[in-house]
């Protein structure tokens, strides 16, 4: 099957720096290095991350960059954004999970409606 | 804890998509009670909230139609495989549950006169399909769908729970086995009927419109509980798929309904415009349907004549700026962050995986041929043959849905409660809990194998395919399946384990692919969206459908007569 295998434009390199543990209290920081191409999304390096390097990384996604699932939002650079339209750029990047919701592990928050649990 | 946890039901609906929640709604309605299980959350995590534009109801708003005239056309589009009773209760039933869901609040756009605005799709004789602005009927239609099952209290929900098996005994559905993503333990779920909602397997291509979690498992499920399959060689790719420049916040389906709308313009590499070179008309029509449309975009660039990035161009270059802001309201201005003017540059648009024809077997009642068991929405095949028309796969979603959420409480109702059979049920219990943990730290992971299964299909199971490809698939995906899925490491973590929600995925996913490789192999013919290099004409002898279950383990097809 021909087409798209060519990058968009040469790839560059962004450092995600990403809390990774299972409280706010109990973890740490780890830093990925992950190539890119203009436009691709903070999304795009964590699939990638979670592909090639670290797949045990928790994170929430359904839709794929299409932002209609909404289950992608977290703190980058210390704001909340939705990590499929947030792009990446070249140099560190801090992924943290949502604030005032328990962490659960990684980037993932208990952000479900509890009548959804057990 | 990965202690069991026990639940029992009447009817335990699977896939939160559209499918799944009107199946709900419409076994509750039906005096049942439900619980409707998603693996993401319920409402936002299948395919029905990604789409973005057309739904295909012969209301007869924008112009006189009728449901017969749906049929007609969806017929012609299904390539003489379509099973025309489940064609015909589709038409028949779209109507009705658009007026459903206009009560519901869907806002569908209206025209100045106050009438339903409808559009025509290609392939479509009318003006049919209604939408919602901007680009928004699936997320609007779901948002209805969520309100709905959240304010029943006989629809237990719960999301982030996996599906991983149908428990059945002497040959009938009597619950599932599953497990919550949060927690890693397993679930029992009893119930006298099973309604499986869970999309088709498009995830399994590299370039795909699939949400992340669309990996086949119906399909690797129904197989594994007894169920007749139907023509998985038939697997639509989107013609006008966003290929470059990288574009995100939107779906990659954006172009067709922009081009429809508009009058975009298809142009080779050369600049040139190429569809009448492939029996379409010149100039800006948009009747071409999508397996003829696939086949243009092609061969063009198989000619030589592709954009930079190995597709073609869509322009809209000729469309004033004001004339596309009207069009494409706040649409435009995602554009613009993904530094996309349309106004001064064409994108390159390829096809892409988008939604599987075949299915689930099932009859009118959504039954398949295992007793107590049910599909509805895309993992149902059959209404939409060789090649499903733009527009038909919601009025699926929603028409079978509550069909099987229907016939289902009456099953259930109707049904001696089933004996319960625990030895059926706890080898796929003691399955999740052994999976957890498996070779840690040795073997691939099971994202780098989906990595794999991704090239591998878009590579070699495409809409172009040959004997030679598809073998090489067939026995990768065979040995991947039987060695590597063993071998692979998963985490022994318990909160949201990705690596033991992958391998389930693989579990059945892998199945599917198979499936599919085998049913492709299989058809010696090119037809719809299955097109053969080495057998390029459509033969009557293979105006059959495709039958498939799982022997011993093994694969098994035959081709059936196609059904009244």
């Amino acid at each position: 099957m021909s087409a798209s295998d060519k990058p968009a434009s040469p790839l560059k390199s962004a450092r995600l720096k990403i809390w990774r543990g299972t409280s706010r209290d109990n973890g740490r920081y780890e830093e990925f290095d992950v190539p890119f191409e203009d436009g691709d999304s903070v999304l795009d390096g964590l699939v990638r991350i979670r592909m090639q390097q670290q797949p045990d990384l928790a994170i929430r996604f359904s839709c794929f960059n299409a932002n209609v699932c909404k289950e992608c939002t977290m703190l980058i650079d210390g704001e909340v954004q939705y990590a499929c339209i947030a792009k990446l750029h070249p140099g560190l990047i801090q992924l943290d999970p949502v604030p005032n919701l328990p962490v659960l592990r990684d980037l993932v928050t208990d952000s479900l409606s509890h009548k959804e649990r057990f | 804890m990965d202690e069991l946890i026990e639940l029992a039901t009447d009817v335990l609906v699977a896939g939160g998509g559209a499918a799944g929640m009107f199946a709900a709604v419409a076994a509750v309605r039906n005096g049942a009670k439900a619980i409707l299980i998603d693996k993401n959350v319920i409402g936002r995590g299948g395919a029905s909230i990604m789409a973005q534009m057309t739904c295909a109801a012969a209301l007869g708003e924008a112009e006189p139609d009728d449901p017969q005239l749906h049929l007609a056309d969806t017929l012609e589009a299904g390539r003489g495989l379509c099973n025309e009773d489940l064609a015909a209760l589709l038409c028949e039933g779209a109507p009705q549950r658009i007026r459903e869901l206009e009560a519901w609040k869907v806002n569908w756009a209206r025209a100045d006169d106050g009438k339903i605005n409808q559009v025509k799709a290609p392939g479509h004789s009318r003006r049919r399909c209604v939408y919602v602005d901007f680009l928004s009927t699936g997320a609007a239609i779901c948002a209805a769908l969520r309100n709905k099952v959240s304010r029943n209290s006989d629809i237990r929900r719960l999301s982030n729970v996996s599906l991983t098996d149908v428990v059945t005994r002497d040959g009938e559905a009597i619950g599932v086995v599953g497990f919550d993503v949060e927690s890693a333990a397993p679930i029992m779920i009893k119930a006298p009927a099973v309604v499986l909602a869970l999309g088709g397997m498009t995830k399994m291509f590299k370039r795909t419109t699939s949400p992340n979690n669309l990996a086949g498992e119906g399909v690797g499920i129904a197989l594994r509980a007894g169920a007749r399959l139907i023509d998985l060689e038939f697997l639509q790719f989107y013609p006008n798929g966003h290929l470059a420049p990288r574009m995100v916040g939107l779906d990659p389906t954006t172009w067709e309904p922009t081009r429809v709308k508009l009058g975009g313009r298809l142009l080779n590499g050369n600049g040139e415009e190429f569809l009448q070179n492939y029996g379409e008309a010149q100039g800006e029509r948009y009747s071409t349907t999508r397996d003829a449309l696939t086949y243009a975009i092609y061969k063009e660039v198989e000619s030589g004549r592709g954009s930079p990035h190995g597709g073609v161009y869509l322009s809209f270059q000729h469309i004033g700026e004001s004339a596309l802001r009207a069009a494409l309201g706040p649409v435009i201005d995602i554009f613009k962050r993904n530094n996309i003017d349309l106004t001064r540059q064409p994108v390159e648009v390829f096809p892409i995986a988008h939604y599987q024809m075949g299915g689930v077997e099932v009859d009118t009642d959504m039954a398949s041929c295992v007793p107590g068991l049910y599909a509805a929405g895309e993992l149902a095949g059959g209404a939409n043959g060789a090649n499903r028309l733009s527009g038909n796969a919601l009025p699926e979603a929603l028409v079978f849905g509550e069909r099987a959420g229907e016939k289902a409480a009456r099953f259930a109702a109707r049904r001696k409660s089933p004996a319960w059979d625990m030895s059926a049920a706890l080898p796929q219990v003691e399955l999740i809990r052994a999976v957890r943990g498996q070779n840690e730290g040795r073997g691939p992971s099971p994202a780098a194998l989906m990595s794999e299964i991704k090239e591998l299909m878009w590579h070699k199971v495409g809409p172009f395919r040959t004997a030679h490809a598809l073998g090489e698939a067939h026995d990768r995906l065979c040995a991947m399946r039987e060695r590597e899925l063993p071998g692979a490491a998963v985490s022994r973590e318990r909160v949201h384990n990705a690596s033991l929600v992958e391998w389930f995925e693989l579990r059945n996913g892998l199945l599917a692919a198979e499936a599919l490789a085998l049913s492709a192999l299989n058809r010696r013919e090119s037809r719809g969206a299955h097109q053969r290099d080495d057998f390029p004409e459509t033969s009557a002898h293979y105006e059959k459908n495709q039958q498939l279950s799982l022997t011993n383990g093994k694969l098994v097809s035959s081709f059936e007569g196609v059904e009244a």
